[in-house]
Formats: structure tokens, C-alpha cells, sequence
């Protein structure tokens, strides 16, 4: 990946192919030391690390520490476009920007990166390919059918959204707040989300259905219930978690199947 | 017991999977529960598992800082416990699953632990980052990644060791039906599930009215078999 020049830096250096491996395979390990006090910062200076070494001087020099201790600040953004910070980040440091600039830019960065992040991947994407593979699932697919349906879908969107986010990271640089609105950023969710509540639609009577083994009368008796339940736990929005009230009402049927 | 190495090393790096590294999402129930079900020797009723585990986790969304279940290791566990018990009993899949839903709630909990684990390690080694140090930037992530890694092996192997036994006895006094049993847990996952869809999806426009007509194609193809 060459640098193009951007109005706001002068150009960086070229990285080569190995060091953008070595900084992409980093990102994928973006949050591995995530903590309450300063998030994903030190991941952030982890996975900058390999360009802040073409740094004069390399790592050695001052200018690489002061680099890299500003690099592993605080930090927080949605992990998979955390590679537009990243990629940013790194030709910003390259580029010779200011410090002042470069930590006005990154905190810049947080809320959008996060926000845009958990609405396209947590609230859509994720979903939606989970629901892509119960519909499986409830259509008769061995495991190795749903599994596989499943992740090759998933990854697709989640290593494009990866490398997507670090390519224009890079070659936009401190411009890169253009980059997010991308159609696919901005409109994105809401198709997503459309296409989720489609497969949702269709996949949990077919996903019951298989579970059953295909008792009539009884995926009555569990559809009915279960739309019942689910308005009720959609009224109880945000004081209670399904899943631990899953727990507990398994917990209490399995002691009730114990005991009597 | 001989899975139970495989299994703690196979819930170790899908519990790494969850926050940690790589994030490909191996650690969802659909794909873990029936990996942990094929170590256990049953995939299918490892993949049952874990659909009904899925359904559940729809509701929760790994947001920043929020706090969730685990469901990688967990999910390991449950499937595991199902596949082992070997049986078509009435009730392995509703313990298969309380077993998953016991350990993701642990889980949650030994994720926080970490977390603040590795904020304690920061503040130690805080005058080395602050100097801009290559080697505590990168030791700081190896520590976390290894310190995950190793609270999933250890909450996998527990959680087996702990909850097999249990689930083996629970198994032997269960009194109520297959078809109540099974009924009664997919009601309940089904519930979470159709709740989380709507909590998820009703703030795009259109979107009921997707669900709806995707409800009826669903129910059209039921009836058509």
C-alpha cells in the first residue's frame, strides 16, 4: 500500500507488505489486554507498533518511545474499525504530524468508530448471520452445513470491514472522518437489520420446528408461549436479561422434574 | 473423562475468541457448543445445543464496556455435558443447556476478573509504557491474551468437571416427558430470542412488517412438509 498525499500530510513512507501483515494480524488482537482503565489503548500502540518503527531512528530513538506512549493511551472504538484508527494513526505518526494534532484527531476518533461499529456489526451483522444460520439449521443442514454457513458469511463482512478500515485509514489519514460516511457505514444497519427481522421471521418457526422433531400440536402450544413470553420480556426491556431469566426458569423446571 | 484436556484447550481458544483474538466469532454457541459436542462424540446433539444456546444469545450484544455472558467456553461446556451423556433421555438438552447457561454466567463474571487483572498489571508497569517502552506495550497484550486464554481453559475444565456429575445424577431422576421437557426450554429460548429481535431490529423502518412476512413464509413452509 503506497501513501497518497492528503491535503492535511505530507506523504509517508511505504510500508512493506510484511509490516502490513504484521500490523493487520495485530489487529486482530486488538483487544487482548482490554481493561476498564484504559480500554483498548495499549492495543491501539500494539498494533500501531510495527509502522512507528520507519520512525528516524527506529526504535531506539525518542521519537519512536513518545510515539508509542501516546499511541497507547486510552482508547475506545468498536474493535473491527478500530483499523481506521489504526491505519490513521500510523501515517499521522509517519507523516511527522504534531502531537498536539495527533491526540486532538484520536480522541476525535473514539465516538464515531464506536457508534458506527456496534449499529453496522453488534446490532446487524452478527445477528443476521447468527439468524443466516439457524435458518440453516431449521431447514435440515448437517452441523458442518451450519457451522460453516455461518462463519464463512460472517468473516466475510468481518476481515472486509478489517482491511477496508485500515486501506482507508492509511490513505486517508486525518481526513478519514469522510471516509465514515460511507454508504455502506450509513446505510448499511438499517438494510441489515430488515433483512435480519426477514430471516428471524422465517428461521425461528422452522429452528422450533427441528428441536420438536416436528410435533404439530406442541410447536403450537411453544410458538404461541413463546410470542407471549417474548412481549412480556419485550415490556421488561432493560431490567431484565433473557438469558438470565432462561437460567432461572430452566433451573426451576429441571429442580420441579427432579424433585416430583 | 479422558475429552477433558481437548475440551479445556478447545474452550480456552474459544473463550480467547470472545473479546481477546480473533473475534471470528468461533466462540458463538451455534459453532461452539457443536464443536464441543463432536470432542464429546456427538455432534448433532452438540449443534442442538447449540442452536437453542444461540437463540438465547441473540439478546445480548458484546457493546464496549457492557458486561456479558461468555458463551464460547460456556457454550464448549454445554455441548459437551449433552454429547457425553449419550442418551436420548428426556432432559439431556435441557441440561446440556441450563449446564452452558450456568457457565456463561460464571464467564461473565472471570471476563471482568480479567479485565481488571490486566488493568492492575498496567498500573504496575505504567512507568515502562509511559516511557514508551516496546517491550511493556507488547508484554502488556501477550499478558492478557495468555491470562484469557488460560481463564477459559480453566472455566472449560471446571465447569465439566463440576457440572458432568451433576448433570449425570439430574439426568437419572428426571421425571417429566421428552416433549414437555424439550418444549418447555425452546419456549423459553424462542422467547429471549423473539424478544431480542425486536429489541434489536424495531428501530428500522419497516422492519415488523419484514418479520411478519418472514413469519408467514416460515409457517407456509412448515405446512407445506
Amino acid at each position: 500500500m503506497t501513501a497518497a498525499t492528503s491535503p492535511a500530510m505530507a506523504p509517508a513512507p511505504r510500508l512493506s507488505a510484511l509490516t502490513w501483515l504484521n500490523i493487520f494480524t495485530r489487529t486482530l488482537a486488538i483487544q487482548g489486554s482490554w481493561n476498564y482503565e484504559s480500554l483498548m489503548g495499549n492495543g491501539i500502540g500494539f498494533c500501531v507498533e510495527p509502522a512507528l518503527r520507519k520512525l528516524p531512528g527506529g526504535v531506539k530513538s525518542q521519537a519512536f518511545k513518545t510515539a508509542l506512549t501516546r499511541q497507547s493511551a486510552y482508547f475506545n472504538a468498536h474493535p473491527y474499525l478500530a483499523s481506521v484508527a489504526v491505519g490513521a494513526l500510523a501515517r499521522a505518526e509517519l507523516s511527522g504530524v504534531t502531537a498536539e494534532r495527533i491526540e486532538r484527531f484520536r480522541t476525535a476518533l473514539c465516538g464515531p468508530l464506536g457508534s458506527v461499529g456496534d449499529r453496522l456489526v453488534w446490532a446487524a451483522w452478527l445477528p443476521f448471520c447468527s439468524l443466516v444460520g439457524l435458518l440453516c439449521f431449521g431447514l435440515g443442514s448437517s452441523p458442518a452445513v451450519v457451522v460453516f454457513t455461518f462463519l464463512i458469511l460472517y468473516n466475510l463482512g468481518h476481515f472486509a470491514l478489517r482491511a477496508w478500515g485500515l486501506y482507508v485509514g492509511w490513505t486517508r489519514g486525518l481526513t478519514v472522518a469522510s471516509a465514515l460516511g460511507n454508504p455502506v457505514l450509513r446505510q448499511g444497519p438499517q438494510h441489515v437489520a430488515r433483512a435480519a427481522a426477514a430471516t428471524a421471521g422465517v428461521a425461528v418457526p422452522l429452528v422450533a420446528a427441528r428441536l420438536l422433531g416436528h410435533h404439530v400440536a406442541l410447536l403450537g402450544v411453544v410458538l404461541g408461549s413463546s410470542a407471549v413470553a417474548a412481549l412480556l420480556l419485550v415490556r421488561l426491556h432493560g431490567r431484565v436479561e433473557g438469558y438470565k431469566l432462561a437460567l432461572v426458569l430452566i433451573a426451576i423446571f429441571a429442580l420441579v422434574s427432579v424433585a416430583f | 473423562m479422558t475429552e477433558l484436556l481437548p475440551l479445556a484447550m478447545l474452550g480456552g481458544v474459544l473463550g480467547l475468541d470472545v473479546v481477546s483474538f480473533p473475534q471470528m466469532m468461533v466462540s458463538r454457541p451455534l459453532v461452539a457448543a457443536t464443536l464441543g459436542g463432536a470432542l464429546a462424540g456427538d455432534a448433532t446433539m452438540g449443534l442442538v445445543v447449540g442452536v437453542t444456546l444461540e437463540l438465547i444469545a441473540l439478546a445480548t450484544l458484546p457493546f464496549g464496556a457492557s458486561r456479558y455472558p461468555e458463551w464460547g467456553s460456556a457454550s464448549v461446556v454445554g455441548g459437551a455435558i449433552a454429547s457425553a451423556l449419550h442418551t436420548e433421555q428426556a432432559g439431556a438438552l435441557t441440561i446440556g443447556v441450563l449446564a452452558a447457561l450456568a457457565t456463561a454466567w460464571v464467564g461473565g463474571l472471570t471476563l471482568v476478573q480479567i479485565r481488571l487483572g490486566i488493568a492492575w498489571l498496567a498500573r504496575r508497569r505504567r512507568p515502562a509504557l509511559d516511557a514508551g517502552s516496546r517491550g511493556a506495550v507488547i508484554g502488556l497484550q501477550l499478558a492478557g491474551l495468555t491470562g484469557d486464554m488460560v481463564r477459559a481453559s480453566l472455566l472449560t475444565a471446571v465447569g465439566f468437571l463440576v457440572l458432568f456429575p451433576v448433570a449425570e445424577a439430574t439426568l437419572g431422576t428426571w421425571s417429566l416427558g421428552e416433549s414437555l421437557s424439550r418444549g418447555f426450554v425452546v419456549s423459553a429460548a424462542s422467547a429471549v430470542a423473539g424478544a431480542a429481535a425486536w429489541t434489536i431490529f424495531h428501530s428500522a423502518r419497516g422492519a415488523r412488517w419484514y418479520f411478519v412476512g418472514g413469519l408467514v413464509l416460515g409457517l407456509a413452509v412448515l405446512g407445506m412438509r
